[in-house]
């Protein structure tokens, strides 16, 4: 795509701007508490903004999304723990190894369609849950634990923990910027033709099976260094928090909600459900009730609100289009 | 005349239906080749075999001279040569001008975006839908969702068209309108091949037809001499009557 042309607009700048906005708020009176409540919102907008690419570029629900995520935290944490890595280096390396096993996988899964996908990659998930539960130099079932040591290089855990914190909102900014430069790409326009009506797309010369298998694994990519950076941080990893269907399918209520196939939307979804989540996380009478507002909200998106916020916005506003893509 | 397309003895089963069965024919560089034959005869079937939306179970296909049997159809469509569909199958909630984009950027000339853009605009003023080119394609109306699928297979620069009913649903000033854009595409160099139930339409526009019945090929020949065939009357066209006037028609 043409770089030149994605810098006169606007979405571009409100990128940039909201990743700076993450990454200066905190430095402010050294808030810890907003550090850790944006983190876990990053984490968030990482996952919705990726799995975009494959509900609403692509139109496949990939149920089992989390599965990228957890299997670069694996990555990372036993590169750290066991091989001495420095942290940038297993994180990236966790992230170009998922992305390519997602390669593979996605050549074999994206011969399925529809619900079939979707059940799937839940299957892959389990797959990989169950292989990581016996094997044993990844801990079993009790997982991996870091020692404090593995901080030092960054200068000891309250400085690391800052690193970790700007690196992850250094790959919620590339999640976004990945996912406007597909929209805006020859891939992105083939893809949405994949999602509109597949049969037509492939007869039309758009090279269905391995844009598929493509947007897949760019899908894996960045949430595996999320995950890499999430877990090098909790300093601890096991395959009940590492392959959680929950979070897989929160994702996918806040890709619904902040509507799919938009590059802001996801985002925007994943942030405002995060904070609401935080605030009923918080609360004496709603705690863990979380779950059931995720389901009463994708059922009144679904119903209500097919396109989500930004499809309402766009419906109001029609202009809106050209400044919030 | 050069030959663009062979099929040699091409068949396909779908259980225990033959739908195509040892079809073989050959068309000419800049030849419009008409393929008719009853509800079921295996029309589409065939054209599914050519472009390798299926696999034939027997048979080649040759185009330009290159075997392309089995061949997905994107990257048969790369070669040359695009389908439209008997139920239009537009990109629904996409624009007008995205669709023909899409055409153009995964076509034979694989464009990129803005030189696909450009392609999209020229082809959509040809086929009339340059008003409506910001409209998602599904709002179009059955006549511009038919045009909308001839245009977005134009945009791939195609040697060879395979158009399939592409008048059907169109009402008669529609129907000339079409058949307007259909011989200038001819006379820009393209060949076709093309199924149409209108018999008027196929026999004026057609240098040759063939009649497929049940899979195989009935009859094939210059439009009035099949018209004129008694074997084809009887499987296909069964009214004598209707026949003569097709006969004199052509």
């Amino acid at each position: 795509m043409n770089v030149a042309a994605m810098l006169r607009r606007p979405t571009f700048w409100l990128i940039l701007a909201a990743t700076l906005a993450f990454a200066l708020l905190p430095l402010r009176g050294d808030n810890v508490g907003l550090r850790e409540d944006l983190l876990l919102a990053a984490v968030y907008v990482i996952l919705a903004s990726n799995l975009n690419l494959m509900i609403g570029y692509a139109g496949y629900v990939n149920f089992g999304n989390i599965v990228f995520f957890g299997l670069g935290g694996y990555l990372c944490v036993w590169l750290v723990n066991s091989h001495g890595w420095p942290l940038v280096a297993a994180a990236l390396s966790a992230g170009v190894a998922v992305s390519f096993a997602a390669l593979l996988f996605g050549l074999g899964i994206l011969r399925l369609r529809g619900a079939y996908f979707a059940l799937a990659t839940i299957g892959v998930n389990e797959g990989v849950k169950a292989f990581v539960v016996n094997f044993s130099p990844w801990g079993g079932s009790t997982g991996i634990y870091l020692s404090i040591e593995a901080y030092k290089p960054l200068g000891g855990p309250a400085k690391a923990l800052w690193t970790i914190y700007f690196l992850m909102i250094a790959v919620m900014g590339l999640s976004l910027l990945l996912s406007y430069g597909i929209k805006r790409s020859k891939f992105g326009l083939g893809l949405r033709a994949i999602g509109q009506n597949e049969n037509a797309a492939i007869v039309l010369g758009v090279p269905t099976r391995h844009y598929k298998a493509l947007v897949y694994s760019a899908s894996a990519f960045l949430p595996a260094v999320a995950g890499a950076l999430f877990f090098f941080k909790s300093a601890f990893i096991q395959p009940d928090d590492a392959f959680d269907l929950v979070l897989s399918t929160e994702a996918i209520v806040t890709v619904m909600l902040g509507g799919q196939g938009t590059v802001v939307g996801p985002a925007l979804g994943a942030f405002l459900y995060e904070e609401l989540r935080g605030t009923l996380l918080t609360s004496q009478t709603f705690s863990s009730f979380q779950l059931v507002i995720a389901g009463v909200l994708l059922l009144l998106i679904v119903l209500f609100l097919p396109g989500g916020l930004m499809g309402w916005i766009h419906r109001r506003w029609p202009r809106s289009k050209q400044v919030l893509e | 005349m050069t030959a663009l397309l062979e099929l040699h003895g091409i068949g396909k089963r779908f259980g225990g239906l033959e739908a195509v069965a040892d079809l073989s024919f050959t068309l000419g560089e800049g030849e419009i080749l008409g393929l008719i034959g009853p509800n079921g005869a295996g029309k589409s079937t065939a054209f599914n075999l050519i472009n390798g939306v299926f696999r034939p179970d027997q048979g080649r296909v040759v185009f330009r001279g290159e075997d392309i049997t089995g061949l997905a159809p994107n990257h048969v469509v790369r070669r040359g040569l695009a389908r439209t569909h008997q139920i239009v199958q537009p990109l629904a909630a996409v624009s007008v001008l995205e669709n023909c984009i899409v055409g153009a950027c995964f076509g034979r000339e694989n464009l990129p975006l803005r030189a696909a853009e450009a392609v999209a605009r020229e082809i959509a003023e040809f086929v009339g839908l340059t008003a409506r080119l910001d409209e998602p394609a599904g709002q179009l109306t059955i006549a511009g969702k038919k045009r909308l699928e001839l245009a977005r297979t134009l945009c791939a620069r195609p040697v060879l068209l395979l158009l399939d009913e592409v008048l059907a649903g169109l009402n008669p000033a529609e129907v000339e309108r079409m058949l307007g854009v259909i011989r200038k595409i001819r006379e820009s160099g393209v060949s076709i091949l093309i199924i149409e139930h209108l018999m008027q339409a196929i026999m004026g526009l057609s240098d040759r037809i063939i009649v497929l019945s049940s899979g195989r090929k009935l009859a094939e020949g210059r439009p009035p001499d099949v018209a004129a065939n008694p074997a084809v009357i009887e499987a296909y066209l069964g009214d004598a009557s209707l026949a003569e006037a097709l006969h004199r028609k052509a």
